[in-house]
């Protein structure tokens, strides 16, 4: 009967999702319990700021620029039909700052970094360098996956804060050459309107972003299997659903500043 | 079996993949200060029994004793403690590509025995060249090593801490006939002077007759023959004779 057949679909479908989440939830729990709990790997924290952040710079400062740029130029193609040209610096600051700055950051990042860290850990786990870690009684949950996520949740936060000034600087330079706004009427409206729950908001999504990045390369690449075209699949995996994630929390962090 | 008194005592231990029975009942022991071979057609699980022993595989059934701990039942610390004196050479090396070759020989002794960086240097230097490498090798990348040095690596890694259990995964496969006698001393060495207890896998019946005190033979997911290894020539069993003479006649079936 068919009709069994589609729930019979439904049903495992739904047990695949409640499985995967329930690995996911578990393998969360442990990485987080190893972030907490020495030893700590202060080395391999530090390299991975470096890879995670550092290098990030280049493409979430051309990312911001140029958003905040069109920002401007939008805004007050929008804001001209009801007289209000003058608010576009308010509103790229806000934009930038709230919501922009982190997610845009947040999925350049994701692109680079979760695909590289699953790659990474991916291919240490086919190649049984992992199995090797743990032969030399060395947890890889402490050695490679805590200082990622610690790296990660402690740099993005940094990243989101270059990116958002300078996707301001966007706004303005676009706002005072192309539009011809004022310079200090532009940047004395940018700086009022500011307020500190805008940047911390900002913020604290950019940490949430930044332990999904990392979160999502260590579990796709921990579990990857069968050679390199498992490391592959672990690798777009990782990049997909990091960017959902964060698309995902983004709506449920910006919900919860909101009330 | 007299389980209490072997370093390592294993009974019953199963595992399949899938519908895929690999190990069907795996008995071994293994004394303190012995040196056990294992042989076996390629396929037969010998990988995946040293896999289950160190914890990297979880057995479907059995019991593995270390220092008569069950070790199938240990988990997190407990179980780190157990593997502190574990050393495990991988088949395909298994080096941290991320590392130059010192600081992979050096890893145990700087994770593990927390011993200061510089001094494990000294000491991963000493033990490459045990393992017959050139000083000026340990900055390179595993990476740009050939099979064999990397396997030498491997080697080094593994005895690094001077473990009392070692497991070699075909320590001489890949290795010119010189360097493999090499390789076999240092494990006799590692036995004799430093009273490892010691398994090793090989499909290499010279390494086996030097390194062996006892020779297991696997096949079809059991340990078919288990015997001192002087009695290997004289053993009377179809399978052992057909595997240590090489020839395509016998009972083993290659497609098994
Ligand atoms: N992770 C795994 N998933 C599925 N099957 C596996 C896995 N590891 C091993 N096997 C299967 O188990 C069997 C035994 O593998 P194992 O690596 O132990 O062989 P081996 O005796 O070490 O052979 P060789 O001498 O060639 O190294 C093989 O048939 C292999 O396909
Ligand atoms: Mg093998």
């Amino acid at each position: 009967m068919p009709r069994w057949n589609v729930l019979a679909t439904i049903g495992h479908v739904f047990l695949l999702f409640l499985q995967a989440t329930g690995k996911l939830s578990r393998f969360t729990a442990t990485s987080l319990r190893h972030c907490v709990t020495p030893p700590f790997f202060p080395r391999a924290i530090f390299t991975q700021m470096l890879r995670i952040g550092y290098f990030s710079l280049p493409v979430v400062g051309l990312t911001a620029i140029f958003t905040g740029a069109v920002l401007a130029l939008q805004i007050y193609v929008g804001g001209s039909r009801f007289n209000a040209e003058g608010f576009v610096g308010q509103v790229v600051v806000i934009a930038m700052v709230r919501e922009l700055g982190p997610v845009l950051a947040a999925l350049m990042v994701a692109g680079r970094v979760s695909s590289a860290i699953a790659a990474e850990i991916g291919t240490m786990r086919v190649t049984e360098q992992i199995d090797a870690l743990t032969t030399l009684a060395t947890n890889p949950f402490k050695y490679l996956i805590a200082p990622r996520l610690i790296a990660a949740t402690l740099t993005m936060p940094l990243l989101v804060l270059i990116a958002d000034i300078i996707g301001v600087m966007g706004g303005y330079i676009a706002a005072t050459r192309r539009l011809g706004l004022n310079a200090g009427v532009y940047m004395e409206s940018t700086v009022n309107v500011l307020e500190l729950d805008d940047v911390t908001s900002g913020l604290t999504k950019a940490a949430v972003f930044g332990f999904i990045i990392a979160l999502m390369g260590c579990y796709h690449g921990y579990h990857s299997r069968g050679g390199a075209q498992g490391v592959g699949a672990a690798t777009t995996n990782a990049v997909v659903t990091a960017s959902v994630l964060i698309l995902l929390f983004n709506y449920v962090l910006t919900d919860f500043f909101f009330s | 079996m007299t389980s209490g008194s072997a370093m390592i005592a294993i009974s019953g231990l199963t595992k399949s993949f899938g519908s895929h029975a690999v190990l069907k009942g795996v008995d071994l022991e293994i004394s303190r200060g012995e040196s056990l071979v294992i042989i076996g057609g390629s396929g037969t699980g010998k990988s995946v029994t040293l896999k289950c022993i160190l914890g990297l595989l979880r057995p479907d059934g059995g019991q593995i004793l270390i220092r008569g701990q069950d070790v199938t039942r240990l988990s997190g610390a407990k179980r780190e403690a157990v593997m502190a004196d574990v050393g495990m050479l991988f088949q395909g090396a298994a080096l941290f590509d991320s590392l130059p070759v010192w600081e992979n020989v050096a890893f145990g002794l700087i994770q593990s025995k927390s011993m200061p960086r510089k001094q494990a240097k000294a000491r991963a230097y000493e033990v490459l060249a045990q393992v017959g490498l050139e000083e000026d090798i340990a900055q390179m990348n595993p990476a740009e090593l050939s099979g064999g040095m990397q396997k030498r690596v491997g080697l080094a890694r593994a005895i690094a801490t001077t473990p009392d259990i070692i497991f070699f995964d075909e320590p001489t496969t890949g290795l010119d006939p010189i360097m493999a006698g090499m390789i076999n001393e240092l494990i006799v060495e590692r036995v004799r002077e430093l009273g490892a207890t010691t398994l090793t896998i090989t499909h290499d019946m010279k390494s086996a007759r030097q390194i062996a005190d006892k020779i297991a033979m696997i096949y079809q997911g059991k340990i078919i023959w288990c015997g001192a290894a002087g009695e290997i020539d004289s053993s009377d069993n179809p399978y052992i004779e057909q595997f240590i003479h090489g020839e395509i006649a016998g009972p083993i079936q290659l497609d098994a």
